[in-house]
């Protein structure tokens, strides 16, 4: 069973996202997991995947790729697909990631299983496990024939460092008049500093419970004492409190960080689904009946203005801060 | 100018169950349009009350009853509505659905068409890109912001970083979020005036589809098993007498997250 894996980069980084997914690849037991990394300029990112468990990356390196585009990527994938006859090729979610996804699978004719959270190797076959209906059920997936296409829900592996060595070998790059229809007229970049809230592993995340945006700096506070990303939710980001970028939820980012902490936030279902497979979940909101205290680890029922300053300075002290 | 907006009949939250026999999504039940498709319904009624002339045209799959959701399209303002309805669809995933929207659009020739960000039953949010790439057209997604001029749309758009600022030369493909406007509610009069427009229903055959290309025969994925989720959480609770920050901290030294 042969994999390649898309490594999706920002700002000169390798995503934590799919670096996790190629570790995953690679304890599926294949002797052969391949990544691809495509932009420009990118030759020297390349080399580090070697250290996250593929053996070989194919680059495609090219000025007609810098922009973070899906289309262009698909042309560079298909092609690798087809000349070098993978099983299965897996991606981390993201806005990049899915319209890639999904535009091979109709170019190779393949089957696309999305937002799985596991695959494992069952009886020769490949099984994909998807949360379905608000997670409420869990559905067990597969694909007639190969390639079989994954993405995978953010954060649902965490990279693991084999200190192997990748063999580097040029993509060819032939792209669809179609695919250099789109052009980028200004990138984004990272607008929040500290880490970015899918990466972080720590995500302290505040909702309308603040009573009102100027209180988002207890959140900001508490974040940074624990090296830790700011997130909000749908409701304070619909009110203008705080940047879209930030968002918790089935419309904004899924985050799975080791520790979630929730400020002032009820726990609709919304969000619920943006951060639920966070590793522990520490939930303060002065009311009783908030349905976050469903599936907190720990539920504090009291006022976020007192409890997270006083929270904030006992970390302080115990980091020496 | 004409916009085609694809769009889904999905069961009313409250019905939203799988099948266990058929371990589909059961669709017997109540149905509506998928609020994340009246976004861009919203969209194309904004763009063509602003350029001269301009059809606005709603597309689905999906079974028979879904003309519901259409006619909630028609009375928002839309023009007309295609349905492809047929037994022998049923069952389809991206590859399947992509295919037989492809035909169906290319059938109807529109210089724009636009999705919504995500389907509300299946959270799945790719098909534009699927559609895109049958009918070789650039494609953009999460538009926030949509602008027409000259042959070209200029969308704005949210992404993991930030704000993109991108040109599609039309034809193309434009999946819009829902933060890019507020849907209008359809007017009584509209509501009234849905039923006199034009509804067409098709075949798979009327459009070309291969019988072994829709459907599960069309698939190339498939659902094995249906589990119950994993447990979630000890649960611990505290009420706050002034040390619950102190229980706090406590907490996360025993997790070792401090």
């Amino acid at each position: 069973m042969r994999t390649l894996v898309f490594l999706e980069h920002h700002a000169g980084e390798l995503l934590k996202g799919p670096l996790g997914v190629l570790s995953k690849a690679a304890s599926l037991g294949d002797s052969d997991v391949a990544a691809a990394v495509v932009g420009s300029g990118v030759r020297q990112l390349a080399g580090e995947a070697g250290t996250f468990g593929a053996s070989r990356v194919y680059v495609a390196d090219d000025p007609q790729l810098e922009a973070p585009l899906p289309q262009p990527r698909v042309d560079v994938l298909a092609r690798l697909v087809r000349d070098r006859g993978f099983d299965n090729v897996f991606l981390a979610n993201s806005v990049l990631a899915a319209d890639v996804a999904a535009a091979l699978a109709a170019r190779l004719d393949a089957g696309l299983n999305w937002d799985l959270t596991d695959v494992v190797g069952e009886d020769g076959r490949l099984v994909g496990r998807r949360p379905a209906l608000q997670d409420s059920v869990y559905v067990d997936v597969g694909w007639k024939g190969t390639p079989r296409i994954a993405l995978f829900r953010s954060g649902s592996f965490d990279p693991m460092v084999t200190g192997g060595r990748a063999q580097l070998e040029d993509a060819p790059v032939e792209l669809e008049e179609f695919s250099m229809g789109v052009r980028m007229l200004e990138q984004a970049h990272e607008e929040s500093e500290g880490p970015s809230i899918e990466d972080a592993d720590v995500v302290v995340a505040g909702g309308r419970g603040l009573g009102g945006p100027e209180n988002f700096t207890l959140v900001e506070e508490l974040a940074n004492a624990l090296g830790g990303a700011v997130g909000a939710t749908r409701a304070v980001v619909d009110a203008g409190w705080y940047p879209y970028s930030t968002q918790v939820g089935q419309t904004g980012k899924t985050v799975s960080p080791k520790l979630y902490i929730a400020c002032g936030i009820s726990g609709a279902i919304q969000h619920k689904v943006g951060m639920q497979s966070s590793g522990v979940i520490v939930a303060i909101n002065k009311d009783p009946n908030a349905p976050i205290f469903e599936f907190a680890d720990l539920g504090v029922v009291g006022d976020v203005h007192q409890v997270v300053p006083k929270l904030t300075e006992l970390i302080r002290q115990r980091r020496g801060q | 100018m004409k916009i085609a907006v694809c769009v889904k009949q999905i069961p009313e939250g409250a019905h939203r169950r799988i099948d266990p026999t058929s371990k589909r999504l059961d669709r017997s039940g109540e149905g509506a349009l998928n609020p994340f498709d009246a976004n861009a319904v919203e969209e194309a009624l904004k763009l063509k009350e602003s350029t001269d002339e301009a059809e606005v045209v709603v597309l689905s799959l999906g079974p028979a009853k879904a003309q519901d959701a259409l006619r909630k399209a028609l009375a928002m303002g839309v023009d007309r509505a295609v349905l492809v309805s047929d037994d022998a669809a049923a069952g389809s995933d991206l590859i399947a659905t992509s295919y037989a929207l492809g035909r169906a659009l290319e059938r109807e020739r529109p210089d724009l068409i636009l999705f919504g960000q995500q389907a509300g039953d299946s959270d799945g949010a790719v098909l534009w890109a699927a559609v895109a790439d049958r009918l070789r057209r650039p494609m953009v997604s999460q538009a926030a912001e949509l602008e027409h001029a000259d042959g070209s749309v200029t969308v704005k758009r949210q992404t993991e970083f930030g704000y993109d600022v991108i040109e599609a030369p039309l034809p193309a493909v434009v999946a819009v979020s829902d933060a890019i406007n507020q849907p209008r509610y359809p007017s009584l009069k509209g509501i009234m005036g849905a039923k006199s427009k034009p509804q067409e229903t098709l075949a798979l055959a009327e459009l070309g589809i291969e019988a072994d290309r829709a459907g599960e025969e069309g698939s190339r994925t498939e659902v094995y098993a249906l589990n119950d989720p994993p447990a979630r959480g000890e649960n611990r609770r505290v009420e706050d007498d002034g040390s619950a920050a102190e229980k706090v901290v406590e907490f996360l030294v025993e997790k070792r997250l401090v």
